[in-house]
This record gives structure tokens, sequence and C-alpha cells, in this order.
């Protein structure tokens, strides 16, 4: 049986774990080749361990188990020029580009009033200007294809409601909202269809973690994995505490797919009902 | 394969022809038995040929082709008790429901449209989207296996458009509510892993959009046709795409959607 996506190239940033890691495997049982790129170190302001190189090679052994091609490289969304390199190197070795994804991103906590400059440049640079350099780096791949294409940039519940302790994520991922719906208009002459994806909760490393349970467990000392899943969960209509990085990835599928041929310039939570409730 | 729907039941609205025959023949292809309703006959307010009797054995016929079951009754979704009736008779042979698609619905907007079209355009795309979900629910929430449910609104559900007449008036205030009906069920069934999201076309290639009635309504303000309204260049969708969004909406893709709009407009919402 033919795969949903089968034959095209997908560009993916922040590929080698979490939700990019999942998206790149998705694609690829569909039938996908990958351009994974991740900045696979530390940025100073996030307060937990970010990727690996080790990582990144897990995400290359996953999809190349798959018997997809795959061309994985070092690069930081806010470098536009190492972006573009690693992206044009990619279109050369696999031959064309149709589906990106923009998923790399960063959390980090802290009161608007209290928050330093580094920590909000950090943000703004990954999570907003990050996406914008991925669009940029990855159209004229797709206008010089001719047959369309697909953008999924994800946003997050943060980028359509307010989260306290989290200004500027919430102005990035709210950001990112105002780039796609342009996008959308921009693109939509040459069949290139551009939305976003708003998760809640994702069982990843940037939710599963010290700084993340101290942000939702503010008054208790040594919180629980049940605590933390409980106040998690209360976020949600649906009664889970998290989404897993798959179900995002067949929301950016189905996106990514003929499907949804006739969709673009649309929000799409993945949320369990956070943002209606 | 195994389809992605493979032993689950479907009840659906308006499915004689048009976006509710899609979307039998499409959650069918994916191993779906269907319980199909569809008034098959016309309400006088109007003003283009609504399905009938034939059309609805055509559903029957397209399914069964796919070797699925499908239970077909007449039913007015206007009618709480003919609707009940109908969906008992199909949960009696096909077994309970875990998928509901409330997709009927009229366009009563012309130039020379009556006075009733406002209150028959709110009784069947307002009300009727109500009867549907509230005969449908009782048995989903006992049984306690979740389930999925779609209703079906429109570009006029989230934008001002439709025009001053009252038919046109009332398809936007009736799409409008339906928004609202989704948000509180989906908050409401939510503990009981009932997932409750809108679909939002933009004009879709059915009798309902391609008529003379709605072309002569559409031709009097260029504003009103989606010809020049879509963000993609193209006039209409089909009505398989509505389906395959629907199809992810109800399959296990999506099992932690919720409460959510999705317009499958070709860019027409956002280029407002």
């Amino acid at each position: 049986m033919t795969g949903r996506v089968e034959g095209k190239v997908a560009f993916i940033t922040g590929a080698a774990r979490g939700q990019g890691r999942s998206h790149a495997i998705r694609l690829a049982e569909e039938g996908a080749d990958i351009i994974a790129v991740d900045i696979c170190d530390q940025v100073g302001s996030v307060p937990y361990p970010m990727a690996t190189p080790e990582d990144m090679a897990e995400t290359v052994k996953e999809v190349e188990a798959l018997d997809r091609r795959i061309v994985a490289t070092q690069a930081d969304v806010r470098d536009y020029g190492a972006l573009k390199k690693a992206l044009d190197d990619g279109v050369a070795e696999l031959g064309r580009l149709d589906i990106v994804s923009a998923n790399a991103g960063i959390a980090s906590y802290g009161l608007a009033a209290e928050l330093d400059e580094t920590t909000w440049q950090d943000m703004i640079d990954t999570n907003l200007t990050g996406v914008w350099h991925t669009a940029k780096a990855a159209i004229p791949h797709l206008i010089a294809g001719g047959r369309g294409g697909s953008i999924v940039l994800t946003s997050s519940t943060a980028g359509l409601l307010a989260i306290p302790n989290m200004a500027h994520y919430v102005s990035a991922k709210h950001g990112v909202v105002g780039l796609m719906r342009t996008l959308a208009l921009e693109l939509a002459p040459h069949y290139i269809r551009v939305n976003s994806v708003h998760p809640t909760g994702v069982d990843t490393p940037m939710v599963q973690n010290d700084a993340s349970m101290r942000l939702f467990l503010p008054d208790v000392d040594n919180p629980t994995a049940e605590q933390y899943a409980e106040v998690m969960g209360s976020l949600n209509a649906l009664p889970i505490p998290w989404v897993e990085p798959r179900d995002i990835s067949n929301a950016v599928l189905f996106l990514a797919s003929d499907e949804a041929r006739y969709i673009t310039g649309v929000t799409l939570p993945v949320d369990a009902g956070s943002v209606t409730k | 394969m195994a389809g992605k729907l493979e032993g689950k039941v479907a009840f659906i609205t308006g499915a004689a022809r048009g976006q509710g025959r899609s979307h039998a023949v499409r959650l069918a292809q994916e191993g779906a038995d269907i319980i199909a309703i569809d008034i098959c006959r016309q309400i006088d307010t109007v003003p283009y040929p609504m399905a009938t009797p034939e059309d609805l054995s055509q559903t029957v016929k397209e399914v069964e082709a796919l070797d699925r079951r499908i239970v077909a009754r007449e039913a007015d979704v206007r009618d709480e008790a003919g609707l009940r009736a109908a969906f008992e008779a199909g949960v009696a042979e096909l077994g309970p429901v875990d998928i509901v698609l409330a997709n009927a619905g009229i366009a009563p907007m012309s130039l020379h449209e009556t006075h009733g079209a406002w209150q028959d355009v709110i009784d069947v795309n307002l009300t009727g989207v109500f009867n549907t979900v509230e005969t449908a629910i009782p048995s989903m929430i006992e049984r306690g296996l979740g389930g999925a449910i779609v209703l079906t609104s429109s570009t006029a559900g989230i934008n001002g458009i439709g025009g001053p007449s009252r038919g046109g008036l009332g398809y936007t205030a009736a799409k409008h509510g339906v928004v609202g009906l989704m948000r509180s069920y989906a908050n409401n069934l939510a503990p009981h892993s009932i997932r409750v999201n809108t679909v939002h076309p933009t004009g879709v290639n059915t009798p309902m959009v391609v008529n003379e009635a709605m072309q002569e309504f559409l031709a009097q303000d260029p504003s009103l046709s989606n010809a020049m309204a879509n963000a993609l260049p193209v006039d209409m969708v089909e009505p398989v795409d509505i389906s395959n969004a629907i199809l992810w909406l109800v399959s296990d893709d999506a099992r932690y959607v919720t409460g959510i709009t999705v317009p499958v407009d070709a860019g027409f919402t956002n280029k407002k």
C-alpha cells in the first residue's frame, strides 16, 4: 500500500528528539524522506537539558530502519545562514522539497516583570524568528518545485491563550499564528498551504523536567510524577495528563497529506480540549 | 490492511447525497457500518430540489458495494421522535454507535425567498443538529467507550457572510450556533471521552450549492461568490475533502482532539 506522503521530502527542525523525532518517523512511515536539523546543544537560558548529537543519531537510525533516506545536520534555527545551508544541502541530496515542519522550540519560565533580557531574547529568537528562518529558507525550494506544498508551524495552546510565567513563550507562539496566517495568504497562489498546530502538554523532555514541574507545582517541595500528571491533566477537558508526540505527528501528517489539500490558514489544536475548556 | 474505523458504527444525517453520502462512503471504505438518515423530500422555503428516496437508495448501494452494512431511513432532523425511531432501528441491526455526523442542512437563500426561510433554516441547521446529538449521546455515555461527534458548520459559522436575506441571516446564525453547541458538548462530554468538533467547509461541489437558485443568488453580489473569495486557486472543494477531514477527526489519529473548529475552506476564512 502506498504511503500517505509517498515520495515526498520533509524538512523538520528540532528533529533530534521529542515531537520532531516523532514527526520524522511518522512521515517516514508514510513514505517521506527527511531533512533533519537540530541545534544539538544547550541554549543558556533553557532550564532543562536540550538534545544531543546522540539524540540526532537515534533519529537517523529510526528513519533508516524504515528504509527511508535522511540527511541530518546540526544547525541552530537562530542562524539563518547555517539553517539555509543545511536545507539546501538536503534538497541537493534528496532531490526535492514538499513538506516543512517548523518544530524547533524551547521553554523557560518567569514572570513577565522578572524575565531577564537574555531569556526573553533567546525565546523570541528560537520560537519565532527561528520559525520565520525555517519558512524563508524553504519557500524558494517549494516554489521552484512547482507542485505546491505544505508548511506546518508548531505553535502551542499558548499561541491561542495566556499562560502566566511564560509571557515570552506565549508571545512567540502567538507570533507564530500571525506568521502562519500571512504566509498562508502569500503562498496560496503557489498552492503552498500553511497551517499551525497547537499542542497541549506533550510527553517530551521539554515538558517532563524539574523546571516545568516546579512551575506547575510551586508550593510542593518534591513534586511526584503523580502530582504533576494531576495538575497537567487539570488543564485538559479530556481525562488525560498530556498527549503523546505521535498525536501531534498524526495531525502534522494529516495537514501534510493530500487529505488536507484544501486546508490552509488554519489553527489546529491537538489539546485534549484545553482551549475550549 | 485494516481500515481506520474497522468495527465502528456511524450515524449520519443528510446522507442521501452530497457531503452526507460522501461521508457514508468514505467511512465505509475505512470499515465502518452506517446508519443513514435523510428527509428525502422538499421543504417549501428551499429554492432547489432536495434529496429523494432514490438518492438515499444510491447511498445504500454504494456502501453495500464496499461490503459494509447500512440501515437507511427517511427521517426529518426536526422531528425528534422520528429521528429517534430511525436511530434505534439502526442500532438494533448494527449495534451501538461510535460516531455521529450531524450533517443535514439546508440553504434557503434566494432572490425570491419566502417569509418562513428564517425559521426553517434555524429548525433544520441548528435544532436539527441538537436533536441529532441528543438522540445519540445517552447510549454512547451508557456504553462508556467514548466516541466522536462532528457537527457540520460552515465558513458562515465563523464569518458574517450569507447576505441580508432572511434565509441567509438564518443560515449564518444557525451555523454560528452550531459552534456554541459543539463547544458546550465538548466540555460536557469530555469526562466520557466523547470528542466533539466542527468542520467549516467553503463552497462544496454539491446540489445545495451547484443549482440555479444559488448561482442566481450569488451572482447578484460578487462578494458572496466563493470563486472570488478562496485564497487557494480553486472555486469549490469536493465532498471527499470534507469527508477526509471528518475521517481524521473521528479516527484514533485525532484521539485527543476535541472542542475545535476545522475549516476546510481553501483559505477563505483567513483571507477575510
